[in-house]
């Protein structure tokens, strides 16, 4: 029983973290930068969720809905601010703009938030599952994270494969120069990413919020996290990293069920610089061809 | 290029202010410092003693100050819970305020880091927050860290005995959150069960950031765990309840104060009230005249108090109080500002009737803490109310 909790526990956390790997994924193929504010998004995405439930009272679904509209925006804020001047300099100081908008986010939310950190309640976080009389010691929204994750995946990949704005993406991950020449907006392209990238860490913070506590510095460890599993799964690979994330999660749990969670961050991060060491661009991805 | 009654009139100015000097000196205010969190998570905490103090400070004010009349006054400095911070801003109000006594807030790392910079510049030190053992019991000699609040060794002890008395514990289980804090009561526990024999079910350690701690709990369920010993602050707490709620385990839990320092509540959700916590006072119930007259001052002075559930968190505001009473009677005792003279007036003082309790030579040189096991009240939530238990003393 200890171990099926663990691994249902761990597969619901793998994929919150993939979600977030998943937004360094879409900028990073599209522009060759990611937002560093990632933890922040997912902690705004979680904070505006509980404000319109809990505080004014909304329905969940306008309520997600707008959260990750504003996602979205602080998306594209991140990028017309703290990426595209420097990336047109050619400096790669937006990886420290980037980390500035997170942490400038982090204290505005908290003097309008508040400091204590606060609860979500959730139908789907209130009665924990009884399988044949066991208790698992699960909320049923453990199990809907892993499969909102998946659907997101699959979305975004025939978002990607299907639609002219997912057609315009690969040609512009592919040669951003030629693509602009053909007519695409490639600085709309990346604009988008990151918003898209907001957005999914945006859901993750609402899927995440009623098994938490919600507060502006939550998401910097969880950031952080999903960094690690972005590189380790292959930044360049989308199933790659949604895949590292369940690997990630699923050992964290696994290991805190072991040995304890004293040991969980030790070990997971010891297994992620093997991994790395072994297989430097990661476990899915693949070395960048320069061609001359 | 000065004309003669110009230069007079100088004359005269100086003059006035030589005479002047002696009485500014008379009146000039004793200055008494707090080292706190004031802002993040520990903000709240940092308000409450700072509440305690000023009512405390108003009413030495009121009946004339101290040392012939010069009045008290608080400087307050932010530590933001970091040790580092928290000496800098102990140094600041050393040196350039010169306080006359220090007080701590609710970090124990911090307190501890202070105390060492207090007993080299002989400065009195007093916690009326933080319990780790060391503040007090530091080795220094002489020791000028005092404390009225609750003490992780004595609180550990109290913690089991109550576990015993209430709930027929039989083999406790440990839940502690992972850094200092825990570590000093795995410590603390372990001793007291050694010393009543006791055999725990285990002790297991989560972090403050877990989401699940339900494998923590059931390896403590499957060991036999009857009852819980929990120590994290509200957050990692609430996260434990929630955990044990999930497993379905209606395991009783007995918890130090860090379930006190927040909405413990709302974040625990209806399970919060079987947590029961160690505190040194409560508000509720029939009060003192002390009690009741602290309370009128309070809504008084702050407009957000209208009732005793604002008085929140209600330890820091009573340590603080009866500490800010018990450090001006140690500076009446020694006459003077002298940091080793304020020193053996806490060993001095004979009798003040305080919030708390009625303080009967509360220090001695081998005494540094005026609360003891028998003064800690046990308390839970009711929605956001922190209640006594019923005979929970």
């Amino acid at each position: 029983m200890l171990m099926l909790s663990a691994l249902i526990s761990g597969i619901g956390l793998g994929s919150m973290y993939g979600l977030m790997a998943l937004g360094f994924h879409v900028t990073y193929a599209v522009s060759g930068t990611v937002n560093f504010a990632q933890g922040s998004s997912m902690m705004l995405g979680a904070v505006l969720t509980y404000t319109f439930v809990q505080t004014l009272g909304w329905p969940v679904v306008p309520a997600i809905a707008l959260a990750l509209v504003i996602c979205a925006a602080y998306g594209l804020l991140v990028e017309a601010l703290a990426v595209r001047p420097f990336v047109r300099r050619g400096s790669d100081a937006w990886l420290m703009a980037t980390v500035a908008m997170g942490i400038v986010l982090d204290n505005l939310v908290m003097f309008a938030f508040g400091k204590e950190p606060r609860s979500l309640h959730s139908p789907l976080a209130h009665t924990p599952l009884e399988i044949g009389g066991l208790g698992l010691g699960v909320y049923p929204l453990q199990l809907v994270i892993p499969l909102v994750g998946l659907c997101l995946a699959a979305g975004l990949h025939l978002l990607s494969r299907r639609t002219r704005w997912g057609t315009a993406m690969l040609a512009v991950v592919q040669n951003r120069e030629a693509a602009r020449l053909m007519g695409i907006p490639a600085q709309r392209v990346v604009a988008g990413a990151f918003a898209l990238s907001a957005v999914l860490a945006g859901i993750a913070g609402a899927l995440i919020a009623p098994l938490v506590n919600v507060h502006a510095d939550m998401g910097t460890v969880f950031g952080l996290k999903a960094f690690a599993v972005a590189i380790l799964g292959g930044i360049s690979s989308a199933w790659g990293v949604l895949f590292a994330g369940l690997l990630f999660g699923l050992a964290e749990a696994l290991i805190a069920a072991t040995l304890g969670s004293g040991y969980t961050q030790i070990i997971s991060f010891s297994l992620v610089i093997v991994a790395l060491a072994l297989r430097p661009d990661g476990l899915f991805g693949r070395a960048q061809v320069r061609k001359v | 290029m000065f004309s003669k009654n110009k230069i007079n009139r100088l004359i005269v100015c100086i003059a006035l202010s030589c005479f002047a000097i002696p009485g500014a000196r008379a009146a000039e205010a004793i200055k008494i410092g707090l080292v706190t969190a004031l802002s993040g998570q520990s903000a709240l905490a940092g308000e409450a003693i700072t509440r305690g103090l000023t009512v405390a400070i108003d009413e030495i004010n009121a009946s004339g100050g101290l040392l012939g009349g010069r009045k008290i006054e608080l400087v307050r400095r932010d530590d933001e819970a970091n040790p580092t911070k928290g000496v800098t801003a102990a140094r600041e109000l050393i040196y350039k305020e010169k306080v006359a006594v220090l007080f701590g807030g609710l970090d124990t790392p911090v307190s501890v880091a202070i105390v060492r910079l207090a007993n080299q510049e002989k400065v009195p030190f007093m916690g009326p927050w933080a319990a780790g053992t060391a503040i007090t019991q530091n080795g220094a000699s002489p020791n000028f860290a005092f404390r009225v609040s609750a003490v992780d060794e004595l609180v550990d002890k109290g913690m089991l005995a109550y576990a015993q008395k209430t709930f027929k514990a039989s083999k406790p289980g440990m839940i502690l959150v992972n850094n200092a804090w825990g570590e000093s009561n795995e410590k603390g526990l372990s001793a007291a069960l050694a010393a009543k024999g006791i055999q725990s079910a285990g002790s297991e350690k989560f972090e403050a950031n877990d989401v699940d701690v339900v494998p923590q709990l059931t390896r403590l369920k499957l060991a036999g765990a009857d009852v819980l010993l929990l120590v994290g602050n509200v957050g990692p707490a609430a996260q434990v309840v929630k955990s044990l709620d999930r497993m379905g385990w209606k395991v009783p839990v007995v918890s130090h104060w860090g379930p006190a320092g927040g909405r413990f509540s709302e974040l625990a959700g209806p399970s919060a009230k079987r947590v029961h916590f160690v505190q040194t006072y409560s508000f509720f119930g029939k009060q003192s005249a002390v009690g009741e007259r602290v309370v009128r001052e309070l809504k008084a002075k702050y407009p957000d108090i209208k009732g005793v559930d604002d008085i929140t968190p209600a330890v820091g505001v009573a340590n603080a109080y009866d500490a800010m009473h018990l450090a001006a009677l140690a500076i009446s005792k020694a006459g003077s500002l002298d940091g080793d003279a304020v020193r053996q007036g806490f060993y001095r003082i004979d009798r003040y009737e305080g919030l708390i309790k009625t303080y009967v030579k509360p220090f001695s040189p081998e005494v540094h803490d005026a609360l003891s096991e028998n003064d800690y009240v046990w308390a839970y939530f009711n929605d956001n109310r922190i209640l006594p238990v019923a005979g929970g003393n």
